[in-house]
């Protein structure tokens, strides 16, 4: 029990990673076997990152708990460390719930459309468990690799046409922005001379003026690579695209990699330029306020104009990360709390819209979304479908009426109302944005309400219309064949966002303390830089 | 020296990001590969350039004046070691995009 908690850290790296050796390992003919050795790694991965959340989540509000893990038994500035706090092991758990949901989607069919998908999926959660838990940049930079390399194998799972020319740009702009991370780091590690980030929490402010300009070009050079993963809006039109062209589990996993460029830029523009870096203190919290906000009104505009649920999908996962960076923007810890339980909610909406799609699909024709537009458009009345119709009534299959209301939960969720999770999450986010003297409140932050509530609208308005193409005016009676390992995940996924509303103020109160440790660093700093290596604090305790 | 170092990256960024603009995957790879080059030129810049000096230690004691900053190289290796693998994973990419669409457009299309 020991080796498990004083390995804890690092387990959820070493997990995924054995578990994807092993698989590719594996003849592809053991099909079964297979997918339950992954199904039960990532159920072990779902149990670590729980421990993992429990053991960083001190009583105290307030109080910060960052577990760190020196590889090589380095000492922090020397050796690359890998530090866990709240945000770290919440992400975590988030992904993990993504994974086991895609995997278990991917039984009925879409393990078998591709080679070695398993093991794409375990590399993916162990790219993902490394950014999360990383306190290096360079190490960060190592982990994107992976989770990129592993998402390059999964944008193409299935294969085709689309998917392979989706997959182009897609790995052309993630090549040309993983460029510029290693611009930005290599900016930083030239004027600091340290990657570590605590390290550099505790160097930026006494950073000389002369090299200032130097420092902040990295550090905006970096903020641009995370950008693009982040799908800010201009560096955006790649996203709606490749998450459309992806099959469904990918897609799902897909939901969460957007999630970590936003993780890397709220993690760093609080600890490196937070209210303690002196003169760059705050820097860059307007760019990332309106860029935001630029995001929201694209992704806006792309989910009316939506002809298809897929890309109207994602265009919702750009309003959500334009949602969390003008959040990030606005830098007031009761934001940031909202943020994160929004981020939280919108992930698994995302996720679970993107396996829904597929399925609400197979009762459709090809084309038929456009045809739905068209008709809407041109006000092509369906009077010949009526006198056809003989049978007054016409009930609707029961699967078609599950998957419906899956859809409505989903489109709750997305627009934010009430009595699901959306609802709480954007309250508190907006409650955050308009605490205090109402006079008070900047003019920018009102522009940044009004497009979040005209946001959840749009999602209504772009959910309602594809919904009632699909569920009531389908041409042809045939009900989809769904398997109920396909529609398990996506109940799972609905039920955590229920579990979120109901168990809202404990959640709330983690997130609280969340935002709160962010906003004042100085504890993660000082839990990274005085840990002692293993060897060393056992002989002190001798003498 | 520090001219020569600058002119060489700024020339491989320059041709590297017209390369990648360019409509042909061929051009868009090379283009990425001149860029990983500048990059690559670039980290171990930022190690400061230093002809003639090891970047080992020889004891505890030694004055770190003379010798090169060692961790900007370790640093290049691993993002060549990682550009090299991603470079290698585009080009199949590439060829599948190729035979799928019978051209070398990066949109696939036929002019």
């Amino acid at each position: 029990m020991d080796i498990l908690r004083d390995n804890l850290v690092i387990l959820p790296i070493l997990l995924p990673l054995a578990t994807g050796a092993l698989l590719f390992l594996l003849d592809d003919r053991l099909r079964r076997a297979k997918s339950a050795i992954s199904l039960i790694s990532t159920m072990l991965l779902i149990v670590l990152a729980i421990m993992l959340l429990v053991s960083v989540d001190g009583s105290e509000p307030g109080a910060s708990v960052t577990r760190t893990y020196m590889l090589g038994n380095w000492q922090a500035p020397f050796g690359i460390v890998l530090a866990a706090d709240r945000l770290s092991a919440l992400l975590l758990m988030l992904g993990a719930i993504l994974g086991f949901c895609a995997q278990v989607y991917s039984l009925a069919r879409w393990n078998t459309a591709g080679p070695a998908f398993f093991s794409l999926v375990q590399f993916l959660m162990m790219g993902l468990a490394g950014a999360f838990l990383t306190g290096d940049l360079f190490n960060l930079f190592v982990f994107f690799e992976v989770l990129l390399a592993a998402s390059y194998g999964l944008a193409l799972h299935g294969s085709g046409a689309q998917r392979v020319r989706a997959g182009l740009h897609y790995i052309a702009i993630n090549l040309a922005a993983s460029m510029l991370f290693l611009i930005g780091v290599s900016l930083i590690y030239g004027v600091t001379g340290t990657l570590n980030m605590a390290d550099l929490a505790v160097r930026i402010p006494t950073v000389a003026a002369e090299d200032r300009n130097l420092l902040e070009a990295g550090m905006g050079v970096l903020g641009i690579a995370f950008l693009i993963k982040a799908g800010a809006w201009p560096l955006c039109f790649w996203l709606p695209t490749t998450y459309a062209a992806a099959s469904a589990p990918a897609a799902a996993i897909f939901a969460i990699m957007s999630k970590v460029g936003i993780y890397v830029i709220l993690r760093l523009s609080l600890l490196l330029v937070g209210d303690g870096a002196g003169p760059s203190a705050d820097f860059g919290n307007g760019v990332l306020l309106y860029v935001g906000m630029a995001t929201i009104a694209f992704g806006t505009i792309g989910v009316l104009a939506s002809q298809g649920v897929s890309r109207l999908a994602g265009y919702s996962i750009l309003v959500s990360s334009g949602t969390l960076l003008a959040a990030v923007g606005i830098d007031l810890t009761n934001v940031t709390s909202g943020a994160l339980f929004y981020l939280v909610s919108s992930t698994l909406t995302a996720s679970a819209l993107f396996l829904l799609i597929e399925l609400v699909e197979r009762a459709r024709v090809a084309g038929a979304d456009i045809l739905a537009v068209t008709t809407e458009a041109y006000g092509e009345d369906d009077e010949e479908i009526d006198t056809e119709e003989e049978e007054v009534g016409l009930a609707i299959p029961g699967i078609m009426a599950i998957l419906g209301i899956c859809f409505g939960a989903v489109a709750l969720l997305l627009s934010g109302l009430p009595p699901l999770s959306g609802f709480v999450a954007k309250f508190a986010m907006l409650q955050g944005m308009l605490a205090g003297q109402i006079e008070t409140v900047p003019a920018s932050t009102w522009v940044l309400v009004a497009l979040v509530i005209i946001s959840g609208f749009a999602a209504l308005i772009g959910m309602t219309r594809l919904g009632i193409s699909t569920f009531w005016t389908s041409l042809e009676g045939a009900a989809p064949y769904v398997r109920i390992v396909e529609l398990a995940p996506v109940a799972l996924l609905l039920s955590l966002s229920v579990a979120l509303t109901v168990f809202g103020g404990p959640v709330m109160r983690y997130m609280e303390s969340t935002a709160q440790a962010l906003d004042h660093p100085q504890h993660y700093v000082s839990d990274v830089l005085e840990a002692t290596p293993v060897g060393a604090s056992s002989e002190e305790v001798a003498h | 020296m520090e001219l020569i170092i600058a002119l060489a990256i700024g020339g491989l960024t320059g041709s590297g990001v017209w390369l990648l603009l360019r409509p042909r995957t061929y051009q868009v790879i090379i283009g990425l590969s001149l860029l990983s080059y500048a990059v690559n030129l670039f980290i171990f810049s930022m190690g400061r350039l230093r002809p003639n000096a090891a970047s080992i230690l020889p004891g505890a004691n030694a004055d770190i004046s003379g010798f090169a900053d060692p961790i900007p190289q370790a640093l290049v290796l691993t993002a060549i070691v990682i550009g090299f693998a991603t470079t290698a994973l585009f080009l199949v990419v590439l060829l599948a995009a190729r035979g799928f669409t019978g051209t070398d457009h990066v949109d696939g299309r036929r002019d």
